[in-house]
Formats: structure tokens, sequence, C-alpha cells
């Protein structure tokens, strides 16, 4: 009895050990691995159950979720102007703008065509072998011990950018807003009824 | 005179081309002008040129008009040769040509005008080819010609062209005619292989140190093409239905020319024949059952010229008989007389045809002398000269070569003397059948019966003048010494030949008591078959024996088992299953192409879905192509 | 950060995408498949302009600030395709009353 407990508090004591050295590995990782591992898998998920969903209301809801993951992602890499741009643009407008559409044909997971089994295992092994391939070139790729600049850096700066963007690209700055001039008169023709 | 040689052929070519380009404008009279008109021209100029060549100093000519193949060390030039055998044969075309053009201009004058110009045409072209087979310096030259005639005895012998039986004997004829331009073919490529030329002086020069198997390879080969064009055995069968064709036409072709081409071109190549004996044996016997087994089908057959065209197959079976043994001489002085009195024969069954309205079947004539005199005196002397009775030219001739026959085997001799009373026989049976005794046609033929226009008659007269005297150019040493003057004058062509083979030179005393048992045998036949067909015409169907005979010894039937049919069962099972196949073949491809395109169109889905993945595919598959492939 | 990290993790969203564009037959799902494309390529595009201005960074201030102003410009374009995009799947609604893409197969005539 008493050699069962010493042994107990051996296996015990070796355990905390473990732990605390898990601990400190975990410490020597640091946050910002951490939070790049969460991001990902976050993205990653969230972009699969875009795809998978049936019901499209919940398409709409992960993608906005894969959109938080990214901006947390830029938020990493301290492009803070972009972060936020991302937000506003493409979580606010833009999935506001699907969602009103969802509502305004009431679809709902009834109503959602499907495409047969074989089309749909086609898009997918295309898709795959896509995947492969992309990855198969980028292995032998010579950048791959290059390292991306995380939390420093000033370029990501909104200070920086808009310097950047009224000296350098004044030009494709000014058109861009040409750009979203017609695409108002395109969508207001588009959706006359005449 | 002679460097115009070249105008002798290029007349009646010229007489073709107006015809036959302008038959559709010429009148009657102009198309008879033209085409009599360049014949007489022809025979003129043959006779000016004639005239030149019998002096005692001539050699032979060659008239060289331009180089037609020269190729390596070949070179055949289109080149004529006279010489006396030439000038010869140049003489008998023409002039008998001549006449029967003239009879044709009154056979055919009920022909309109267009067919009227085409039948002349065809016989200038005829006339054309036959002097360009004779006048021809080298063997290529002469197998111009031999096509040539072969080509319009098809045309001519099909002239009703819309008789489906005329052309169907026409193309019997010309078919037959090509087997035997095979053989021909194929000895003038050995002759290019061995000698190197096909020039006659070259190869006759370097023909006596040749090897005899190679002679003997080359004369059998171009004998297979005389089998065809002169109506051998076993080549023979074309020839009587040849005569479908117009009467003037079987006269110039089937009796007096054409058929004497084989005659002609184993007379000119005497020498190679001369150093074959193997092939001169060949020759004489083909020669001599031919000659028998013609004989004994004229004996039953009722259509005037049928008669007369198994009598043509028959005459050249002597001929070849004579060029066999190797009395050549004898044999060109046959080919002679018998387009004398074969034409004569055949121009006069026109007559009677004329006479009567179209009908060709004696049994149906009888007691024609009394209506149609003229006809029948020629008709008959040409009866007594084909018989071989003295003074008339067939007994000369036709002694020559039984003569030279005994001279090489007495066997060759009775056959020929059995033959000849064969000959008599059938031939004074058709004189009795249909002129003496009693017409037995009807009514309205009785009435119709009257004589032939003038430019009928002439001709019949003219040649029947040449048959009773043209034997005494060939007068034998057993009359009068040196008063042979055919073979005087063929001397030189046929040196060669005498000096390398053994003449055939018949005991003189011997050749005394020959003549006389033929002239008997020839006088039997005559009489008897005179007087019994002439009291009781042979009407009655032939039975036994005399049906086999009638039937032509059932050759066509044969013929028809062992070649026609079976060709037919392999061009039946050819066109079954490897014409089939391959059509199934190339419609397959069709098909395919067809059946890929349906495929293909399903793409064509105007699914956006299915283009994306398509993209994607695209991509996927050139970034495999970039990165992997292309190292 | 390695950059191959963000090179892997962006191939594996625009190949989601690509899925998605491929699986679905809903226009508007379509549609939100290629935004999802879009943001990956911009998410390695911030990743590139992070590794220049590493590579860079020492002697020149703004190196690698052209990767983040190319993702603003794809961000203005997006903004305005999707809202003609969306204005075109709205009149193909209201002709056929369905989103179903399979629907619009005129190109096959």
């Amino acid at each position: 009895m008493r050699r069962h407990k010493a042994e107990e508090y051996v296996r015990r004591v070796i355990v905390t050990e473990n732990k605390k050295k898990q601990i400190n590995y975990t410490a020597q990782m640091g946050i910002t691995q951490i939070l790049f591992w969460v991001l990902s898998i976050m993205a990653l998920i969230s972009a699969i159950l875009v795809v998978v969903s049936k019901n499209p209301v919940h398409s709409v809801l992960w993608l906005i979720v894969v959109f938080m993951a990214i901006s947390g992602h830029y938020i990493l890499m301290n492009a803070q102007f972009l972060a936020i741009v991302n937000l506003i643009v493409y979580a606010g407008a833009i999935m506001v703008l699907f969602l009103f559409v969802f509502m305004l044909m009431n679809l709902n997971a009834d109503t959602e065509p499907q495409k047969n089994i074989w089309a749909k295992i086609a898009g997918v092994v295309a898709a795959g072998s896509l995947l492969l391939v992309f990855v198969a070139a980028l292995k032998h790729a010579d950048m791959k011990n290059q390292l991306a600049e995380m939390n420093k850096g000033d370029i990501g700066l909104i200070h920086n950018l808009g310097m950047a963007l009224f000296q350098d690209y004044v030009v494709p700055f000014e058109i861009s807003s040409v750009l979203f001039l017609s695409a108002m008169v395109g969508v207001v023709v588009i959706g006359k009824k005449d | 005179m002679i460097q115009l040689v070249w105008l002798v052929p290029v007349l009646p070519l010229a007489g073709f081309l107006i015809n036959g380009l302008f038959r559709n404008s010429l009148s009657k009279g102009m198309t008879g002008v033209v085409g009599c008109g360049v014949l007489l021209a022809s025979f003129i100029l043959s006779l000016l040129i004639f005239g030149e060549v019998r002096q005692e100093s001539f050699q032979p000519v060659t008239v060289t008009l331009f180089d037609f193949i020269s190729v390596d060390k070949l070179h055949i030039p289109f080149a004529f040769q006279v010489d006396q055998l030439s000038i010869l044969f140049l003489l008998i075309i023409t002039g008998v040509g001549f006449l029967i053009h003239l009879y044709s201009t009154a056979y055919m004058h009920e022909e309109e005008a267009p067919h009227f110009a085409r039948y002349f045409a065809y016989l200038n072209l005829f006339v054309f080819s036959m002097l360009l087979l004779v006048l021809g310096a080298n063997y290529v030259i002469l197998f111009i010609g031999w096509e040539g005639v072969g080509l319009c005895s098809y045309l001519l012998i099909g002239y009703w062209f819309k008789n489906v039986d005329y052309t169907n004997a026409a193309k019997k004829a010309f078919i037959m005619n090509r087997i035997g331009d095979l053989g021909f073919l194929i000895a003038i490529f050995w002759m290019i292989n061995q000698f190197g030329s096909v020039n006659f002086e070259e190869v006759f020069n370097a023909a006596p140190g040749t090897s005899t198997a190679a002679l003997t390879g080359i004369t059998l080969l171009l004998f297979v093409g005389a089998t065809g064009k002169s109506a051998q055995i076993p080549l023979y069968t074309w020839l009587p239905g040849a005569m479908a064709g117009p009467t003037p036409v079987s006269a110039l072709i089937h009796a007096a020319t054409m058929v004497t081409a084989g005659i002609y071109m184993i007379a000119r190549s005497n020498i190679l024949y001369s150093l074959a004996p193997f092939t001169q044996h060949v020759v004489a016997i083909i020669g001599l059952a031919t000659a028998l087994l013609a004989a004994t089908i004229a004996l039953k057959q009722n259509d005037i010229k049928k008669v007369l065209a198994y009598s043509t197959v028959s005459q050249l079976g002597y001929m070849f008989l004579g060029l066999g043994v190797g009395a050549y001489t004898g044999a060109v002085f046959h080919v002679m007389t018998h387009a004398f009195f074969k034409a004569l024969l055949f121009l006069g069954a026109g007559s009677v045809i004329h006479a009567m309205g179209g009908e060709q079947d004696i049994r149906k004539m009888g007691g024609l002398r009394k209506h149609i005199s003229t006809t029948h005196w020629t008709f008959l002397i040409g009866c007594i000269a084909i018989a071989g009775i003295p003074p008339f030219s067939g007994f000369f001739s036709k002694d020559e070569i039984l003569a030279g026959a005994f001279a090489k085997s007495p066997v060759y001799y009775a056959v020929g003397v059995f033959t000849a009373l064969l000959t008599a026989f059938y031939m004074f049976r058709l004189y009795a059948t249909t002129f003496l005794g009693k017409f037995r046609g009807t009514h309205d033929q009785e009435h119709h019966l009257h004589e032939s226009p003038a430019a009928m008659t002439i001709p019949l007269i003219v040649l029947a003048l040449l048959a009773a005297g043209a034997g005494f150019l060939g007068v034998p040493e057993v009359f009068a010494k040196n008063a042979h003057w055919l073979g005087h004058f063929l001397e030189p062509v046929f040196a060669q030949g005498a000096a390398a083979g053994h003449a055939a030179e018949g005991a003189t005393s011997h050749e005394g008591l020959l003549m006389v048992i033929s002239v008997v045998v020839a006088a039997i036949g005559v009489l008897y078959a005179g007087f019994r067909f002439s009291s009781k015409p042979d009407l009655a169907e032939p039975t036994g024996f005399g049906k086999v005979l009638a039937n032509k010894w059932y050759v066509d039937e044969l013929y028809n088992a062992i070649f026609v049919r079976p060709l037919y069962a392999i061009s039946k099972f050819l066109n079954n299953f490897i014409e089939r196949f391959i059509d199934w073949i190339v419609n397959g491809v069709g098909r395919l192409v067809q059946y890929g395109g349906r495929q293909l169109r399903l793409l064509q889905s105007g699914q956006v879905g299915g283009y994306v993945l398509l993209m994607v595919v695209g991509i996927l598959a050139l970034f495999l192509v970039e990165l992997f492939v292309k190292k | 950060m390695p950059i191959n990290y963000y090179i892997f993790l962006s191939l594996a969203l625009f190949c989601i995408g690509v899925a998605g564009v491929l699986t679905r037959r809903n226009a508007i799902i379509i549609f939100m498949c290629v935004e999802l494309m879009l943001n990956a390529v911009n998410l390695l595009l911030v990743a590139f302009s992070k590794m220049h201005q590493h590579a860079l960074g020492a002697g020149n201030p703004n190196a690698g600030i052209d990767g983040q102003i190319f993702v603003f410009f794809i961000m203005v374009v997006a903004a305005a395709e999707v809202s003609v995009g969306l204005a075109i799947i709205v009149m193909m609604y209201r002709n056929t009353h369905s989103t179903d893409v399979n629907f619009l197969n005129r190109l096959k005539h």
C-alpha cells in the first residue's frame, strides 16, 4: 500500500514536470505563432463550411468568419489599414449586400438546387489536384527561408500607405473613383424595369 | 520518192481526222471522196516507191522521222523501213483497201451522214495503223500499229453499237487480241533485255550469237501475240463473232489485212524463227491444227459470212504452216492471194446480202445466179481460187506451202491435203447452196433481187481478175525456170532465215507429183460438193457428229466454263468480301468522325459550371506541362 | 514566420474557393466563393509585402508597400464587381425565378 502511494506520487511529479516543460515549450513558441495557427485553422474550417453548407444564409455567415480570420492575419502582420478596410468593406458592406439579396429571394435550405454527385466529385477532385500541383511546384521554390516580418514594420500604417497612395499611385486612385461611378451607373441601368 | 514514204500512212490519218472531226457537216459524197481519195493517193505513192524498190541495186532503206524513246542506252526511233517485204504489204493494203473503200460507199449508203463519216473515219484509221505496222523499222512501232488495228477492229465490229450482241462480239475480239498482246509485250521486254534494242537490223544481226533458249522464248511469246491477232488456236473464237460488223469491214480487216499482221510479223522475224526450231514446230502444228479444225466447222455453218470467217481461220492456219516449215515466201505469197480471193468472196457475200435485203442464211437462198450474174461469176472465180484449182492463184500459193510441208514431214502434207479437200468441199457447198438450184426465199425477197450498183461490182471484177491472175507471180520451178518472180523479189528479206535454218526445198521431182495429187483432191471436193448441194441442199437440222461441228466443237462453251465463269466467281468473291470490307472501313471512318463530332458537341452544353470545370482542368494541365514535363 | 506557411495557407483557401465554384449550383454562392478566392490572394500579397520589407527594409523605409497598395485596389475592384454582379443575379432571378446556374444555358445555341 505504501509502495502504491509512493509510485503514485512519483508518477504525478513526472507528469507535472512534463507539463511544466510543455508550458515552457509553449512559452518559447510565442503568442504570434499560436495566433497564426489558430487564425489559420479558423479560416480553413470556415472556408470549408462556406462551401459545404446547405443553407445559403449559413454560407454567408461562415464567410464573414473567414474574413474575420483574414483580418486577424493582417493585424498580425501589422497591416493595420488593410485589416480595418477588410472588415469594413468586405465583411461589412459586401456580405450585407449578399444577405440583402438572400432575403429578397427568400432562399433557404429547401429550395437550394443540388448538382449531381458526379459533378461534385469532379469539382472536388479538380480543386484538390490544383492544390497538389501548386504545392508540388512551390515546394522547390527557393524562397522557403525568407521570413515575413511580423508585428513590426511601418508600411502597414495608414500614414505610410496614404503617402504612397497619394504620391506614387494617385492616378490609379482617381481612376478607381471613376470605376465606382461607372459601376453605380451600370447597376442602375441593369436594375431598371422597362 | 522513198523519203516520202511517211506520206503513205499520214494520208489515211488525215482522212481519219477530216472525216472524224467534220462528220456532222460533211455530205456523204464528200466523205466518200475524202475516204477513198486518200487511199488512192497512198496506193499511187506506194506504186511509185515500188518502182524504185524493184530495181536490182536496191538496198533496204530506213527513213527515221524522229526520236521516239531515248532512255539510257535504249534508243527507239520512230522510223520506217522500206524493203521488199514492206512494200509488198503496202501495195496489198492500199490497193485492196482502196477497192473496199470504193465498195463501202455503195454498201453503206443507207446510213445517215454522221455515221457514214464515222465509218470511213474508222476505216482510214485502220489503214493508218496497218501501214504503221508494216512500215515500222522496230518492234515498238510495229506494236503501235498492232494495237491500233486491234482498236479499229473493235470500233468497226461494234459499228452498229445499238445492238448488244454486236458490241459483245467487239469486246470479245478486243479482249482476245489483248491476251495475245501480252505475249507480244513480254517478248519485246525480253528482247530489250537480251539485245538492248528492238530495231530489226540490230536484233537480226545479233540473233545468230544468242542462245537458243532465249530465242525460243522470245519467238514463242511473239507467236502468242500472233495467235491472238491472226486467230489461231487457242485465240480464234473472236473471228466468227466479228462477222457482226459490216461486210466490207470483214473483207478488209478480217480477211485481207489485220489478220495477216501475225504472218507479217513472223515473216519479218524469219531469222529469229529459223534459229529456234522448236518454235517452228509449234507454229507449224498449231497452224495445221487450226486449219483442220476451222475447216471441219465450216462444213456445217449456214450463215454465209460465218462460212467465210471459218474459211479465213483455216487459210491463216495454212499460212502459219508455211511459216512453220520455213516456206516464208510461200506464206507471204498465200497472204497475197488470200487477200485477193477472200476479199472478193466477202465482197461478193456482201453483194448477195445486199440483194437479199439483209438475209444471211444460205438455206433461204438458192438459184441466185440468174438474178445477180456479175456477183455470181466473180464469186465462182473466188471459190475456184480458194479451192486451189489451177491456173487460179490459190493453187500456186497453196501448193508452195504444201511442198514445204512435205519436205518437213509427210504427215504435215497429208493433213494439209485433207484440209484442202475440206476447203474445196465447204466452199462449193456454199456456192451451190447459194447460187444453184431453186430459190428458197420469200416472195418479197424474190422481187427485191437485183444486181448491186457499179461501185460494188467494179471492185468485185478487179479483185476477180487479181484472184485469177496473181498466181503467175509465183510460178514454181517445176513449170519454168526462174519464173518465181515473187520468190526472187523477196529473196533478200528471207536470205538470212534461209541460210540459218534449213531451207524447205522439196525435191523437184516430187513437187510435180504433189501438185497433181492436190489438184485431183481439190477437184474431187469441188465436183462432189457442187453436184450434191445444187440438187439437194443441206436444209435439215444437223444430228450426231454434224451437230458437234455446227456447234463449233463447243469450244466457246469450253472457254466459258474454264475462264469466264471462274473469273466471274472470283470477281463476285472479291466484291462481296474485299470490296465490302474496304467500303466498311471507309464508311467506318466517316461514321467515326460523325460519332466523334456528336460526342464533342455534348461539351457545348451551355452550362457555365461545366465550362469552369474545363477551365480548371485546363489550367491544371498547363501547370503540369510547364512545371513538370518541361524540365 | 517562414513565408511558405502563408503560401500554403493562401493556396488552401484558394483551392477551397475553386472547389466551391465547381460544386455549387446557386449563383450567389458561386459568387461568394469567388470572393473567397480574392481574399486568399489578398492575404498572400500582404505576406509577400512583409517579406520584401524584411529583406530590403534596412535601407528603404517603403520597401514592399506596393503589395499592400495592390490589395487596396483589389478591394476597390471587388466592391464594384460585387455590386454589378448582384444586380445581374437579381435580374436573372426576376426572369427565371430561380438562381440555378444550370438555367443559363443559352450558350448552347
